[in-house]
């Protein structure tokens, strides 16, 4: 079965590598035309520039391009969840001392905006304010590095990395977007509070201004450290909290990109009016939709209620209709689909919920309702008043319950509301929920369930999940990760049911055809540096 | 008149006090806080620690007579603090913003007054004649119409349209265009929600000036005006319409006030970064300290476009002034 598994990873890598080259080959053929602003826009605010402290794809889009950050997905081929390569170092990352130690050789012609040169040690005072921030400064994913014991500096192009204990997870949580690098000189020189409100970074873009509420504007940095780029003259992010606003802006021609991602609908519209002025991308998307029960409350304390409420959902006829209106398309378990880590269908199908024979699930829902004393279970959904894709998927989910016989309905709420009664009153049933992570890390991505965790909802104080985890999370050979993998996921999602998942969210990019050189990345966090982006003035 | 003026402006300063008292213990009674909004609200992994420093470092686990007290001073001393979401100051905030929809204020009223004081007019004069129907149609869809519907028809009006007659569609610019560098670009730009506020705004002031002239043409004094043989122009534009404009620069007054910050919808239709969309975001944000700001300048615009409304009535009706 193994052999059989690798075999079929083989042939998709082999795939994947056929697709990339291809379209290496087909951009080849192309040489990028210089010159030009690209205008995006941007559906969300920016709270800060800080990327240390700040968590939305708000702040990304217009401000990641100024930064560079030690390591990256790889912008020609961000499809790939494993392909993470160097931005301000060179060549691979070394990894020494059985695991412990990874050592970096950090580029020597990098220059911050303001003219200083890029050392190893702007690097050290970056990762040393994510990694152990001092008292009163936030930095949202320092958690990700608590098994990081230092960060050395020996001289300008060398540093190290010292782990308490190898872990594989510390390469990717190392590339996320939100780790600018910032200067030690500004830190020294104006603290760690000083980012919040200003930027100097080694980015391909440097800053020119600002605009609250309206837009950011960036111009081309001439001293970028990768030669040749980046092609645009500049970039104009232009903020448009409203869908309908950044879908119009596209057609109207005000703005080129958006870089979130649209649904079905809105791409079907673009390509309906513009013809071949618009080309799509899609991906799967580094997001997970479900539900989670609240075991603070007794009737969803008993496992088979638990257990009938992810048996009733018809996951794979759900795709197919969902994936026509809503963001969502891909089934999937906790890990995200195409990762080496992920179950295989057939394990998935093993899993309570995930039978194609639904008749034969919901009549096992129905009798395990019976048992538990709920036949007619009375459900509410905590739902977030957002069209795309949680009102969608909620309404469905409600679909879903009464066909076992429960008598569902949903509240919706805004946001502050929603997000209270998840985290401070905790008195839902039932709550939409969903896991958005960046860099594609599925072993940091699933802590999501363990006990005590802030973004698990679930109130359950189940020590095993936690458990489970931690033998997962460090265990050094693949092999047998990918099996522990397994037994947390089975554990989570069919015996316990902490949470039922039901699609990975589906990222659905039209943009106007002249925009050349940026991929759809797995993630909205991802490849949004925008040095490789360029215009395509034949078509423009 | 000197001894009125005193008297409104004193008027002024409970209905100020009783709106910050109303919006500061409104806001809390709302569920949610700006920073687990912030750093938590879009599902991606955060450290619990950096949520609960967000906390303390905004205030908001202070004491609530604390933040209270503090709020008021702030108030009482022009100082408006920081945007919770942003760490901006407030006044720069509203600042970026005042421009913008003063001026679409500006130009919806002008828009309001140029179709509804000749429409209403006319309509009053030739009542019940097949002039008047069309404009109480015209009037009365105006009403029917949300504003924010009809920027939405004007946009997708002006792609299609543009789309089909020049090959490229059109729409106005999403960001906002200075006046002093270009003013047709900044036309371009705001006649288009100016048209879809100013037409709901100029429907509900043309039902006004009808109902306001209907009465007054039917006063004594105009009949002794008609009496002694005056020009029909000269009763309408000089006695008369002086008269019924009364309760119309109520209203013009009122929505003017509105338009300043109650663009909420029709700015977010033309994405445009006034007042209103800043209420809207700072509401869902969880942003105190700008909505409370936010909505004091809104009471306090309302407060002055009354006290205004309250010194033009005594101005055109001196029964009032001496009363």
């Amino acid at each position: 079965m193994m052999k059989f598994r690798a075999l079929l990873v083989a042939i998709a890598g082999l795939g994947a590598a056929l697709a990339t080259s291809a379209t290496i080959t087909a951009s080849a053929q192309e040489t990028p035309a210089r010159g030009g602003v690209l205008s995006f826009v941007v559906g969300s605010k920016i709270p800060s520039y800080d990327g240390h402290r700040e968590t939305t794809f708000g702040m990304i889009h217009p401000i990641r391009p100024f930064y560079s950050t030690l390591l990256r997905v790889n912008p020609n081929n961000p499809q790939s969840p494993t392909d993470i390569i160097c931005d301000l170092c060179e060549g691979k990352p070394v990894t020494t001392n059985g695991g412990k130690t990874i050592t970096f050789k950090i580029k020597s012609n990098v220059l911050f905006h303001d003219g200083t040169p890029l050392t190893s040690a702007d690097v050290k005072a970056t990762l040393d304010k994510i990694m152990f921030p001092p008292e009163g400064i936030p930095s949202s994913r320092k958690a990700w590095y608590t098994q990081v014991a230092s960060v050395d500096a020996p001289n300008a192009t060398t540093l190290h990395v010292q782990l308490k204990r190898p872990l594989s997870a510390m390469i990717p949580a190392l590339a996320s977007p939100f780790n600018f690098t910032y200067s030690k000189k500004d830190l020294d020189e104006h603290g760690y509070n000083w980012h919040k409100k200003n930027i100097n970074g080694t980015g391909a873009f440097k800053f020119v201004q600002h605009q609250p509420g309206a837009f950011v504007e960036g111009a081309r940095f001439d001293k970028f450290h990768v030669k040749g780029l980046p092609y645009l003259d500049g970039y104009k992010a232009i903020s448009a909290p409203k869908m309908s606003v950044r879908l119009q802006a596209i057609r109207g021609n005000r703005a080129a990109i958006e870089f979130r991602g649209f649904p079905p609908k809105a791409r079907d519209d673009l390509v309906k009016a513009l013809g071949k002025k618009i080309k799509v991308q899609e991906s799967n998307w580094n997001c997970l939709m479900g539900a989670t029960p609240n075991q603070k409350l007794k009737r969803f304390q008993d496992k088979r209620v638990r257990q009938a409420l992810t048996l009733a959902f018809d996951r794979w006829g759900g795709s197919r209709y969902l994936s026509k209106i809503a963001l969502v398309k891909t089934v999937g378990g906790v890990t995200f689909p195409g990762h080496p880590l992920e179950g295989s269908k057939r394990w998935l199908q093993s899993l309570n919920g995930y039978a194609k024979d639904v008749r034969a699930s919901r009549a096992r829902a129905k009798k395990l309702l019976q048992d538990a004393g709920h036949p007619n279970l009375k459900v509410t959904l905590w739902n977030r008043a957002v069209d795309q894709p949680y009102k969608v998927v909620g309404t469905w989910y409600i679909d879903q319950w009464r066909k076992i016989g429960a008598k569902a309905d949903q509240k919706v709420l805004p946001s502050g509301p929603w997000y209270a009664g998840l985290r401070k009153t905790r008195d839902f049933d039932v709550a939409v929920d969903f896991n958005c992570q960046t860099v594609i890390n599925p072993t940091i991505d699933v802590s999501k369930w363990i006990k005590g965790a802030g973004n698990n909802y679930s109130n359950h104080t189940d020590q095993k999940v936690t458990d489970l985890y931690l033998d997962m999370l460090n265990e050094a050979d693949s092999k047998k990760q990918y099996q522990k993998l397994r037994a947390y996921e089975k554990y989570i999602l069919s015996d316990q049911v902490h949470y039922m998942t039901s699609f990975w969210w589906y990222k659905i990019n039209p943009h106007r055809s002249y925009v050349k050189g940026w991929k759809i990345a797995p993630s909205h966090y991802l490849n949004q540096s925008l040095d490789q982006v360029w215009l395509d003035p034949k078509l423009q | 008149m000197y001894k009125y003026t005193i008297k409104r402006i004193f008027l002024m300063i409970p209905t100020l006090i009783g709106a910050a008292i109303l919006v500061f213990g409104l806001l809390r009674l709302i569920p949610g806080d700006v920073c687990a909004l912030r750093m938590a609200g879009e599902g991606s992994f955060v450290d619990e620690t950096a949520i609960e420093q967000c906390r303390i470092n905004l205030g908001i686990t202070r004491p609530i007579w604390e933040q209270f007290l503090s709020f008021v001073w702030g108030f009482a001393t022009f100082d408006l603090g920081d945007s919770m979401w942003t760490s901006r100051a407030i006044t720069e905030e509203i600042g970026l913003r005042f421009e913008l929809s003063l001026q679409i204020a500006v130009m919806a009223t002008l828009v309001s007054i140029i179709i509804s004081i000749p429409m209403g007019t006319i309509s009053a004069i030739k009542q019940n004649t097949w002039i008047d129907y069309i404009v109480r149609t015209f009037s009365i869809a105006g009403i029917a119409l949300p504003s924010f519907w009809l920027g939405i028809l004007i946009i997708l009006g002006l792609l299609i349209s543009t789309q089909a007659w020049l090959g490229e569609a059109w729409m106005p610019p999403i960001e906002y265009v200075d006046p002093w560098k270009d003013p047709l670009g900044n036309l371009s730009q705001l006649i288009w929600p100016a048209l879809a506020t100013g037409y709901r705004y100029s429907a509900v002031a043309t039902r006004m000036t009808r109902s306001a002239l209907l009465e007054v043409l039917r006063e004594d004094y105009v009949r002794t005006a008609r009496a002694k043989g005056l020009l029909e122009k000269v009763i309408i534009n000089r006695h008369a319409l002086k008269n019924a404009m009364l309760p119309v620069v109520t209203v013009i007054g009122i929505e003017f006030a509105f338009l300043m910050g109650g663009l909420v919808v029709t700015e977010q239709v033309f994405n445009l970064n006034g007042l209103g969309k800043l209420f809207v975001e700072s509401v869902t944000n969880h942003d105190y300290s700008l909505t409370q700001a936010l909505v004091m300048l809104v009471a306090f615009i309302f407060v002055v476009t009354n006290f205004v409304v309250d010194i033009f009535y005594a101005w055109l009706d001196p029964r009032i002034r001496y009363s």
